[in-house]
């Protein structure tokens, strides 16, 4: 007998994409509030998990086709650079800084560098969760 | 520039990230990681002559000062041990090239040998607790890598011993650090250190003392504490093994000797007392272990507890000679045991076994890897002008000048154990008659053979240049005799 989805795969359609908007708010209001990269990347891959469920690997893949042990790497090199990027003013290593800055749309924003650190640990996060997940339902 | 002692750090660890996307590429892979290796070194060298030049290098990490934020420092001990580790590093991976084999080459295994590294060189710079902690785990959790990568039945049967092992060990770090934490309200080395001896050490500090030498003495293969190591060491291809064995033990042997002189030396009648009981309880049961077996790999493996023995009876004597020798014995038994695990492995690859009953005669078709397993085996029992004469016989004296009689004798005697386990091997596998199949299979081993003989070289030098190399120890010892130096250093008071 061929099972039916169409419930959960309609809900999830709806559902992935708020929780991935409530993934990218908690990342971003880690600064000021509870929330950063590690958890903000648990929720996205729990987005994407759910799409697994709801769907198969296959799918999946042709949806998001992304390398996840590429996505490990880049993340790391967010994360590592950012705090290499001390050494070019030659300060210590993993200084950050930050400014002010008057953008369009956004008004006056202070953009930190921790933040792109955090974008390295949000996509290792991502990366990791993702790679365990598809290697143990891949392998037979 | 400041940054010049996190160097040896990041280098190996923008590798690491950097060859993750290069797995395919095998041959790219290698030359990425030897030219790497080479920047780490000479980074690491000239950090030393830094060090030597104008003492203690610190660095605040994010520019917070010391007692808030992580510092990293760098004293003569710590230099010494990150361009050791480093050398060493190059060489176990040059040896790799031709030995660990392509299915492993595909699977992240230089990008891995790159996070041990790492987390090697991080845990000898590291001057906070916790820190000191996470680089811990980094290095372990490569060496899980390490150990089980190429999926053999015998490498999954022991990595589950060993992850379990030091699942535990790195549960009961962490519970000691909170330990210390709720008592001294910090986690910085230097600042834990001056909160200690205000308060002049209570039992609960000296309680927290042997839970951290049953953390590191897990880590670092201590007496009752080994149990774990010849079985998980075993396991392993041998550039892997040369790693482990000269540089994962150690890492706890320093910890130990960190923790020992800059912490807990208000009471040393107890702390001291237990850690040198065990020390000759631990030479004994690795030359048990070492004349017991006919196994090449096993005698060598139980050698390394010999040496973890040694160096930390040294430790428990706390004198500065003693602990001078220490670190002379510290240094010379890393390159030592690097270099004899990879001749181990290019005995093993040429007999096939390492069985030692099975292996004989190598020396018709091979002297100059007879020779040189000869001098290294003199080397590492300390016959005077080699390298581990001048550790040992300050250890020795050291031991004698404090009336710890016992301790002294039990060190003397090791030599004679060690230079019979591996003089067993040289006589038993390289003279008599040689093997029939030996004649038509002449194994590739020039590239094998080159970093062992480098590592011997070096360990000649260090031998014969003990005068030289000995401005540079006595330097390290001064920090650990008198913890004020590096206090100083970090607290900038």
């Amino acid at each position: 007998m061929k099972k039916n989805d169409v419930i959960l795969q309609t809900v999830t359609n709806v559902v992935a994409f708020m929780i991935i908007l409530f993934s990218l708010q908690v990342f971003f209001s880690g600064h000021y509030h509870p929330g950063g990269g590690f958890i903000g990347g648990l929720m996205t891959s729990g987005a994407i998990v759910l799409l697994l469920l709801a769907y198969d690997i296959k799918t999946v893949a042709s949806i998001i086709p992304i390398d996840y042990k590429i996505l490990i790497g880049i993340g790391l090199f967010f994360a590592v650079g950012t705090g290499a990027g001390s050494l070019f003013f030659n300060v210590p290593f993993l200084t950050h800084a930050f400014n002010h800055f008057d953008l369009p749309l956004l008004g006056e924003t202070s953009l930190h560098t921790a933040v792109l650190f955090d974008t390295g640990v949000y996509l290792v996060v991502i990366g990791v969760t993702m790679t365990i997940i598809q290697t143990i339902g891949e392998s037979e | 520039m400041i940054n010049l002692l996190i160097l040896p750090i990041i280098i190996p660890l923008f590798t690491a990230i950097f060859l993750i996307f290069l797995t395919k590429y095998v041959m790219v892979q290698r030359w990425v990681s030897t030219i790497s290796l080479l920047g780490t070194i000479s980074s690491a060298f000239i950090l030393l002559h830094t060090v030597h030049q104008d003492g203690i290098q610190t660095l605040n990490l994010g520019s917070w000062p010391a007692p808030f934020g992580i510092t990293l420092v760098s004293d003569m001990l710590s230099a010494l041990l990150v361009t050791t580790a480093s050398v060493i590093a190059l060489c176990c991976l040059i040896y790799s090239f031709k030995s660990i084999g392509e299915g492993r080459e595909r699977y992240y295994y230089y990008a891995v040998f790159q996070f041990l590294l790492v987390g090697i060189n991080g845990a000898f710079t590291t001057g906070d607790i916790f820190n000191l902690f996470v680089f811990f785990e980094v290095m372990l959790m490569s060496s899980y890598v390490l150990l089980v990568i190429g999926g053999t039945k015998i490498q999954l049967r022991e990595s589950i011993k060993y992850i379990l092992v030091n699942v535990i060990s790195s549960a009961l770090f962490v519970i000691t650090v909170a330990y210390l934490y709720s008592v001294v309200g910090s986690l910085n080395m230097a600042d834990i250190s001056v909160r200690i001896s205000q308060i002049h050490q209570p039992g609960i500090i000296t309680v927290i003392a042997i839970l951290f030498l049953i953390v590191f003495g897990l880590k670092g293969a201590i007496f009752p504490l080994y149990f774990w190591l010849p079985g998980s060491y075993y396991a392993p291809p041998a550039p892997i093994l040369a790693m482990f064995g000269a540089l994962l033990t150690k890492v706890g042997v320093y910890s130990i000797l960190r923790t020992y002189t800059l912490f807990f030396y208000h009471d040393p009648g107890y702390t001291h007392q237990i850690l040198g009981v065990l020390a000759v309880l631990t030479i004994i049961a690795g030359i048990i272990g070492a004349i017991a077996f006919w196994d090449v790999k096993k005698i060598i493996i139980y050698n390394i507890i010999i040496a973890v023995g040694v160096i930390t009876f040294g430790i428990s004597v706390m004198t500065k000679e003693s602990l001078t020798g220490s670190v002379f014995y510290l240094i010379h038994d890393m390159i030592m045991k690097a270099a004899l695990f990879l001749l181990v492995g290019i005995i093993t690859t040429i007999a096939g076994t390492s069985n030692l009953r099975k292996i004989s005669g190598l020396i018709k078709f091979y002297p100059a890897l007879g020779w040189i397993f000869f001098i290294a085996s003199l080397s590492l029992a300390g016959i005077p002008p080699l390298s581990g004469f001048v550790g040992k016989l300050l250890i020795v004296k050291g031991g004698f000048e404090e009336h710890q009689y016992v301790g002294a004798a039990v060190v003397l005697m090791s030599s004679l154990f060690v230079l019979y386990s591996v003089i067993k091997i040289f006589l038993n596998g390289f003279w008599g008659k040689p093997l029939d199949e030996l004649k038509d299979s002449r194994a590739p081993i020039k590239m094998m053979i080159a970093p062992a003989a480098f590592l011997l070289a070096i360990a000649i030098f260090y031998g014969l240049g003990s005068e030289y190399v000995y401005s540079y120890i006595s330097q390290a010892s001064d920090v650990l005799t008198n913890p004020a130096i590096y206090i100083d250093a970090v607290l900038k008071e």
